[in-house]
């Protein structure tokens, strides 16, 4: 883990999340399912966001802008500076035979680096609304459902499911495919193991997600 | 002058590096049983600061020896361990049992933890009570949430402390913005960050006026600067806690804006700075003298 203050260098609008482009500065982009934490201009605390996207020399970041902190990480404007820490966190495991990419909402940021990251696998993608689909253009290879149709209608059988989602839509595909990996997110003040506020009920214990996840086998939490 | 970390705000065994970047690593408050702490969500942000409920999730003491403790004698940083329970007994047995161990340099008494429902005992008995059963240093960390917080400094400095760390949190409550509950499952929670830093100088102030003692000082730091009114209110060493979550760089950073704070004080060593705030104030000849000081 490395902290870096680095440039705004692009923000554009993904339906209505923001895709934030920042400089690497030097940081290591992980794997995917990792996580930076960045800096939100005028708060105590910074934000947990997966890494989206690693084009040559940045770092990008898909923020849905529901409070205080992800309204102001997405007003950042080209030339703006944040400071951010990272990579966090244990991502995916990379070493499956035929992966399916499921995600859901904001649950879709992380996925299109994976994409990359495993060659343009399929993926099942859902969405609570035509605008928000919109998203879905991140990720190569994707079948798009809306509710009131839900993703595990579209999960074909005998794929490695590597998913990101809201909660109740990872425990319905942990039922439903009991060896994915889910990327599961909780409020966290730092990242990196100190705070224990990401505290998740893991093998029947508390359990910080920062540290044991955010990417777990689906047997190993009770949703 | 040491630069720690506050109880809770840094888990040396995840931050290594982060941990030797301080002259002594404080380890979160271990308690005679484990615990899970309390149920989530158990932190949220506010104005100026964040509130947790944490609980002291610990792993319990034995487990605290067997498997913590040697990592951290490991790292080659000071270890100061942080120690809380529920009756004046615990924080003997604890000190008893981390007596003979080299690891550890200072015992720090967490007789203010916010967040539990047990109220321990007086002050000056837990103090009292983990003086007759170590020869460690002990440090008594403090609640800013009383009448007189120099009363209760002096009561643990008769007891036998060897020093302060203060100030603990103080309870707040944050609402959620849609539903108007509490944001915590506890429903009220610890308030660190800037929003403490008034508060705690005060304690700071008072407790350095009445006892003499060595304090750590904390509650809000996040620049040299706030360092520097910590020593100028009576506190020779300083604690970083909730700036550790959103900068966790934050102790070089600090490290380096307080030489450069007390460098244009023009008061010579940082020595000079402890406890200033109790000076008479400077009349209108030195004000003058030591701005052209600074400005030659």
């Amino acid at each position: 883990m490395q902290r870096a203050q680095v440039e705004v260098t692009g923000s554009e609008q993904v339906g209505p999340y923001t895709l934030l482009h920042v400089a690497r500065g030097g940081l290591d982009p992980g794997l995917p399912g990792q996580f930076f934490m960045l800096e939100a201009p005028g708060r105590p605390l910074p934000r947990p966001m997966s890494l989206c996207l690693a084009p040559p020399g940045e770092l990008a970041f898909l923020i849905d802008a529901i409070g205080s902190g992800t309204r102001a990480l997405c007003a950042l404007q080209p030339g703006d500076e944040l400071a951010i820490l990272g990579p966090l966190g244990n991502g995916y495991r990379l070493d499956v035979e035929r992966p399916l990419l499921v995600g859901g909402g904001i649950g879709v940021a992380p996925l299109p680096y994976l994409s990359e990251s495993l060659g343009r696998p399929p993926a099942v993608l859902g969405f609570r609304s035509e605008g928000h689909a919109e998203a879905a253009r991140l990720v190569p290879n994707a079948e798009v459902v809306i509710e009131p149709t839900y993703v595990t209608a579209a999960i074909p059988a005998g794929h490695d499911v590597l998913a990101c989602g809201p909660e109740p839509m990872l425990a319905a595909v942990a039922l439903l495919e009991p060896g994915a990996q889910l990327a599961w997110e909780a409020p966290m003040a730092c990242g990196h193991g100190a705070c224990y506020g990401c505290a998740v009920e893991l093998d029947g214990e508390l359990k910080r997600l920062c540290v044991e996840g955010p990417v777990l086998p689906a047997e190993a939490i009770a949703a | 002058m040491m630069i720690l970390n506050a109880s809770g705000c840094l888990d040396a065994l995840t931050a290594p590096t982060i941990a030797r970047s301080l002259d002594a690593f404080v380890t979160k408050t271990v308690t005679p049983l484990p615990r899970e702490g309390n149920a989530p969500p158990r932190i949220a942000e506010v104005e100026h600061g964040m509130l947790n409920s944490i609980g002291l999730a610990n792993p319990g003491i034995d487990r605290f020896l067997s498997h913590t403790l040697p990592r951290l004698g490991e790292l080659g940083v000071q270890v100061w361990v942080s120690v809380g329970g529920f009756a004046t007994a615990d924080y003997a047995d604890l000190c008893d049992r981390l007596d003979d161990r080299p690891e550890v340099a200072v015992i720090e008494l967490n007789v203010s933890c916010p967040n539990v429902d047990d109220v321990p005992a007086s002050v000056g008995e837990i103090v009292g009570a983990a003086r007759a059963a170590t020869r460690k240093p002990l440090y008594t960390k403090l609640s800013p949430a009383t009448a007189d917080i120099a009363e209760v400094a002096l009561a643990a400095q008769k007891a036998g402390t060897d020093g302060l760390s203060m100030v603990n949190t103080i309870l707040g409550l944050a609402l959620d913005g849609r539903t108007l509950r509490p944001c915590l499952s506890r429903g009220a929670g610890g308030l660190s960050g800037p929003a403490l830093k008034p508060i705690a100088l005060a304690a700071v102030y008072a407790c350095y006026a009445a006892t003499g003692l060595p304090i750590v000082g904390m509650g809000g730091i996040t620049s040299g600067r706030d360092a520097l009114e910590f020593v100028a209110a009576g506190a020779p060493s300083v604690a970083l806690g909730t700036i550790l979550f959103s900068d966790p760089t934050a102790p070089g950073r600090i490290r380096v804006e307080l030489a450069n704070e007390i460098g244009q004080l023009g008061v010579g060593e940082l020595d000079n700075v402890i406890g200033l705030a109790h000076a008479k104030p400077p009349g209108p000849s030195e004000i003058s003298s030591r701005t052209a000081a600074v400005s030659g």
